[in-house]
């Protein structure tokens, strides 16, 4: 196997071909529309063709992780909405997920369904803005206002539930932040009624479509055992055909009970990421519609574990017990306290395997929180996909890599 | 390949390089000795009953009051047995330096560097050690655990001169 290489930004400052061709080095971003963000790359071009592509991060770095240290484990979760903020319910999944298993605290049924299926609906929402702004930025307009249409659905189921459209912290450490509202499930079924034919309107739009086909079938491939080697996760390893899905290799709230498929590619590149994509979103559908099955059959009951030590007591028990009036109060004012060890979980977030590591050292706040940002590590292949690549082509692989800025910096 | 398969084959390969095996959870960690570290993932990479080809997480953890200081902590992932290993090594205060493991698997890179920029753990053999989330010309680590947080204060009427004072754009 070639070594394969990762270059920063200090390394390209000489042209490495001075002699027998002139090339230029090319500032891309921070500031450009297509970089998604605040990303910054550093070109190495002769001519058009891109001879080295060194990503430069760091702009929205904003401390998560050290500000986590000095919050209690509850508050701390509101800073992990922060990181992928398009997907702000999965980051709440596997910062609870870390922590409660480090307490071990069981989790009931009812709640891992809510659970799952909040998670599934963040991964349609969070595919349907990569989807529109990746084919926005292969100038196909319309299909951005589509998946903008569908997003808002989901984002005012979200708002149902949680009063927010974004940052949500929804899901808490032991359950859920409070019940699903009644009209939840009616909101959820008119959602994964509409959905599969809205998947059918963009997949209209775009997957026979000969402009898209021209620029993205064959560009920035990469094969499966350098994907891995790079450490992609998510639809971009397995649009390479690795069909590694932690859903399914390390399964989480009960994802080993529903049914669904993994989709793969074949060739890794932008065409089959975006086949893999807009598979996971029809199996999204399916899984969202297993979970109303069983809340509807489960009906009403907990939202949050039963461990008063982990989880605050409802309110109306607060005004006549003072039991749960203490616990309230404790819970409040110290946190709890989870034994002294690491936990490290992961969950498969819309843009990959994102891990969560906590270190707790038997006090009320963490120690050390760390999590692996697939968008992060996702950003290392860049390189490697634009190598002889034309510049137009990078534009359409950043957006097929679908990193989110705030998830790369912490 | 369960946890205690690869347990007993580590013990059996290298007994001199592991101080620590722990499970709890179901998850098998093992502590090493830094200079074994690259020939445990380097056989750990390449055994083919247990290939653990795929490193899924790298960070650091700063032990402040206890020695050593530092640990790196390594999460390897086999994508054919799903199964994953926690590998841990320690590094002093005074010499936080960890084998890098970039050369075996590339997605090490920007790990150890976000570990380096944050925790100031060396990586020996790393191909650019460069900080990569604060700014170049940043001083100090900042997750280490004596690297202050910091603030800025609130400006009330009754502190605004204080604190105007002390910012640039009073000076102009």
């Amino acid at each position: 196997m070639t070594i394969l290489e990762v270059p920063t930004p200090h390394d390209i400052t000489e042209p490495a071909l001075a002699g027998t061709t002139e090339t230029m080095v090319l500032n891309m971003g921070p500031h450009h529309p297509s970089t998604h963000g605040v990303l910054r790359l550093v070109l190495e071009l002769d001519g058009e063709i891109v001879i080295s592509a060194a990503p430069d991060v760091g702009f929205l770095h904003t401390g998560i992780e050290k500000n986590m240290e000095s919050k209690t484990y509850q508050k701390a979760l509101v800073m992990t909405d922060r990181m992928d903020y398009l997907a702000p319910l999965s980051n709440n999944l596997c910062y609870a997920l870390a922590v409660e298993k480090l307490m071990q605290v069981e989790i009931p049924e009812r709640v891992q369904v809510i659970r799952v299926l909040l998670v599934e609906l963040q991964r349609i929402s969070s595919h349907l803005v990569w989807l529109g702004t990746h084919a926005l930025d292969l100038a196909a307009m319309s299909v951005f206002l589509y998946a903008m249409r569908e997003r808002e659905q989901i984002l005012d189921i979200f708002e149902l539930v949680s009063g927010a459209r974004m940052m949500t912290s929804y899901i808490r450490i032991g359950g859920l932040a409070y019940d699903v509202p009644v009209d939840f499930l009616p909101t959820v079924d008119a959602l994964v009624e509409v959905m599969p034919s809205r998947v059918d309107e963009y997949e209209d739009l775009l997957t026979g479509n000969p402009i898209w086909l021209e620029r993205t079938v064959g560009v920035g491939a990469i094969d499966g055992k350098s994907a891995v080697a790079y450490g992609l996760t998510g639809a971009n390893l397995r649009a390479t055909g690795v069909p590694y899905d932690v859903r399914k290799a390390q399964p989480y709230s009960g994802y080993e009970t529903y049914e669904f498929q993994v989709p793969i590619g074949k060739n890794g590149d932008i065409y089959d990421r975006y086949r893999v994509r807009m598979a996971e979103m029809r199996q999204s559908v399916l899984i969202c519609r297993q979970a109303a099955e069983r809340l509807r059959a489960i009906g009403p009951g907990p939202y949050v574990t039963p461990d008063r030590k982990v989880a605050p007591p409802p309110k109306s028990e607060i005004t006549h017990s003072m039991e749960s009036l203490i616990h309230h109060f404790k819970l409040w004012t110290e946190g709890f306290k989870p034994p002294v060890g690491d936990a490290y979980v992961s969950i498969e977030s819309p843009r990959g395997s994102l891990g969560c590591y906590v270190v707790s050292d038997g006090g009320p706040k963490p120690w050390r929180v760390h999590f692996r940002s697939p968008s992060l590590i996702n950003l290392q292949g860049l390189h490697h996909m634009a190598k002889g690549r034309l510049v137009a082509d990078l534009v359409a692989l950043i957006a097929s890599l679908d990193p989110v800025l705030g998830e790369v910096d912490r | 390949m369960d946890n205690q398969t690869i347990r007993d084959m580590l013990q059996a390969q290298f007994p001199q390089a592991i101080v620590d095996v722990s499970e709890r959870l179901g998850d098998l960690s093992v502590t090493l000795r830094r200079e074994h570290l690259l020939a445990v993932v380097g056989f750990l990479r390449d055994h083919p009953d247990a290939p653990y080809d795929f490193l899924e997480h790298l960070s650091g953890v700063d032990y402040l009051g206890r020695t050593p200081r530092f640990e790196v902590v390594i999460h390897l992932m086999s994508l054919r047995y799903l199964h994953r290993i926690c590998l841990k090594v320690t590094a002093p205060e005074d010499d936080p330096h960890v084998p890098s493991l970039t050369p075996l698997y590339p997605t090490a890179n920007y790990q150890e560097r976000e570990t380096w920029d944050l925790l100031g753990i060396v990586f020996d053999g790393h191909p650019s050690l460069k900080r990569i989330l604060m700014p170049d010309d940043w001083i100090g680590h900042p997750q280490r655990k004596d690297h202050p947080l910091g603030e800025e204060e609130v400006a009330f009427t009754f502190n605004q001169e204080r604190i105007y004072a002390q910012k640039p754009f009073a000076k102009e």
